[in-house]
């Protein structure tokens, strides 16, 4: 059995309680939103603040543009699959959050499924797994799509 | 303002030979040395570009190439901004001369660069957002250009066809150009039947990585008046190398999110705009005043992007603009007459001296083949990953 983990370096980055959403900050100072989240300076020049509160961003986005990877990407890329299966980018403007935050699209969705505009929604997803563990990531799958 | 002469340029073939890096920022520094008809013991002060590794500064490379060329005792920076990197060493260069710290200053970039895509040196490091989009997303600089490009084509109705005519043109330019490591015409047919890398840009729409080196020399107006040079001088009315402004809201290479519009409105004239922006403002020259434009194509829809941020047309114009031969050789506003990276491939450090070198031969009437007549201002513009990006504009 394999252990359910986040990914290396996304660790805080998205959660699954009450819901898929990815994780940010909004700064205490003047409410800028950030992702990944802030933690030691507001990225707002006009504020530079240092006090954040955590804030779920998403699930739901429209699509700001996208494109596939029909070539294995070097490392620290690791395939799901073997061998390598291309997979599909989206980049997503999210939901009240005014930022696009990109991610890989579910598995069988391609550039034919996608135009920009379009409604997406955040899911938790495998990015790879290893013998003892299974990494997850955020990716984007188009809205209204049965799982 | 007193304006900083260009008194020499020089620049190596661009290939795929290996050697290392010093060997090409020599010969093309000994070039424009012999060019400005400087001694090397003359140089003052010399900047380089620092060579790159995927994101991130790789060998060092202004003490290197100082010591190659024989220790003078020259003051020395090396300059890191990405694809920027040697337009950052233009800058620093400039600015000591026009601060009155040197007369004469020597700008080096060079670099070998491994073979496929561009990849982040080995080892976990989940802090380093280059490292970051190649693991958690896959996200190869292909994918982003890619992004830019659907952008282009949902935004103004830009097709793949538009594209493919930006390396037409391209390649027909770089038939002209020894230096050039792409000599070979190509058709849109071609480019629209070699492989997609990322939807919907093609092999041919993307360029390569390439070894090669280039040199200036400049010289502050007194030095030029008084040490004349074997070619006529050139002026560096402005240099840009600036960051984006808050909210930067454009995907930008390395990041996999851009800045929120929450609390903060984004900024009227984009991050792309504000680097043709600087470098016009310093100079006092505007768009409607340039002959010649040399701008970064890592891919084909990028270079239409960068007519309408550089005002060679209104936004939305660039495909027309395009269509029309205007930005051919012979047309109103060429652009990349050197047939640009879709010639060359990139080197990083040593692409935005290029850039200039090739501004510089077309405003002296020495570009040969590939001339654009009666140049008098030229301007190059590119863009590097982490928020660098770069304008020079130059005249007669």
């Amino acid at each position: 059995m394999r252990t359910r983990t986040p990914a290396l370096g996304a660790e805080g980055w998205f959660t699954e309680d009450g819901g898929p959403a990815l994780v940010g900050s909004r700064c205490d100072g003047c409410a800028a939103v950030a992702f990944p989240a802030a933690s030691f300076r507001c990225p707002n020049p006009a504020c530079g603040g240092s006090e954040f509160t955590e804030v779920r961003l998403g699930p739901g986005g429209t699509v700001w543009s996208y494109t596939d990877l029909r070539y294995q990407p070097p490392a620290p890329f690791v395939p799901a699959l073997e061998p390598y299966e291309p997979c599909t980018l989206v980049a997503v403007e999210v939901d009240g959050s005014g930022l696009v935050v990109l991610g890989q699209a579910v598995a069988g969705v391609s550039v034919e499924d996608l135009r920009v505009g379009a409604r997406v929604e955040l899911v938790v997803d495998t990015l790879f797994c290893d013998d003892e563990h299974e990494y997850t990531i955020w990716k984007w799958r188009p809205a209204g799509v049965a799982r | 303002m007193n304006d900083v002469i260009v008194a020499g340029v020089g620049m190596t073939p661009w290939g795929k030979w290996g050697r290392p890096f010093v060997e090409y920022g020599v010969r093309a520094a000994s070039e424009a040395l012999a060019d400005a008809a400087v001694d090397w013991r003359e140089v003052q002060f010399v900047a380089a570009g620092e060579t790159v590794r995927n994101g991130y500064a790789g060998y060092v490379a202004g003490a290197t190439l100082a010591r190659a060329l024989g220790w003078s005792g020259a003051q020395v920076a090396s300059a890191y901004g990405a694809c920027t990197s040697g337009a950052m060493a233009i800058d620093t260069a400039r600015a000591r001369i026009l601060a009155g710290l040197c007369d004469i200053a020597l700008v080096v970039g060079a670099d070998t660069t491994p073979k496929g895509f561009l990849a982040p040196n080995a080892g976990d490091r989940p802090a380093d957002p280059d490292w970051l989009r190649f693991r958690l997303l896959g996200a190869t600089n292909p994918a982003y250009f890619a992004l830019a490009a659907r952008r282009r084509m949902d935004l103004h109705g830009a097709t793949a066809e538009d594209f493919a005519e930006v390396k037409v043109k391209n390649a027909r330019h770089g038939l002209a150009n020894p230096r050039a490591r792409y000599r070979k015409a190509v058709t849109a047919e071609e480019v629209l039947a070699s492989p997609i890398v990322s939807d919907p840009l093609h092999l041919l729409d993307i360029c390569a990585t390439s070894d090669g080196g280039a040199a200036l020399v400049l010289m502050s107006e007194a030095a030029y008046r008084r040490h004349g040079g074997a070619s006529p001088g050139v002026r560096i009315r402005g240099v840009a190398s600036v960051t984006p402004t808050y909210p930067n809201t454009v995907l930008e290479l390395p990041d996999i999110a851009t800045d929120s519009t929450a609390v903060a409105a984004p900024p009227t004239r984009g991050f792309m705009d504000s680097i043709g922006d600087a470098a016009y403002a310093q100079s006092g020259i505007g768009p409607q005043d340039v002959d010649v434009a040399e701008v970064y194509d890592l891919a084909t829809a990028l270079e239409l992007d960068w007519y309408e941020h550089l005002g060679l047309c209104e936004a939305g114009g660039a495909e027309k603009l395009l269509r029309d031969g205007e930005t051919a050789v012979g047309g109103r506003i060429p652009v990349n007459p050197s047939g640009g990276l879709a010639c060359f491939g990139e080197a990083v450090p040593a692409q935005a001296i290029a850039q200039v070198c090739e501004i510089t031969w077309q405003l002296q009437g020495r570009a040969g083949g590939r001339q654009v007549d009666g140049a008098r201002v030229g301007i190059t513009a590119n863009k590097g990953l982490f928020g660098h990006g770069s304008a020079v504009v130059l005249s007669t």
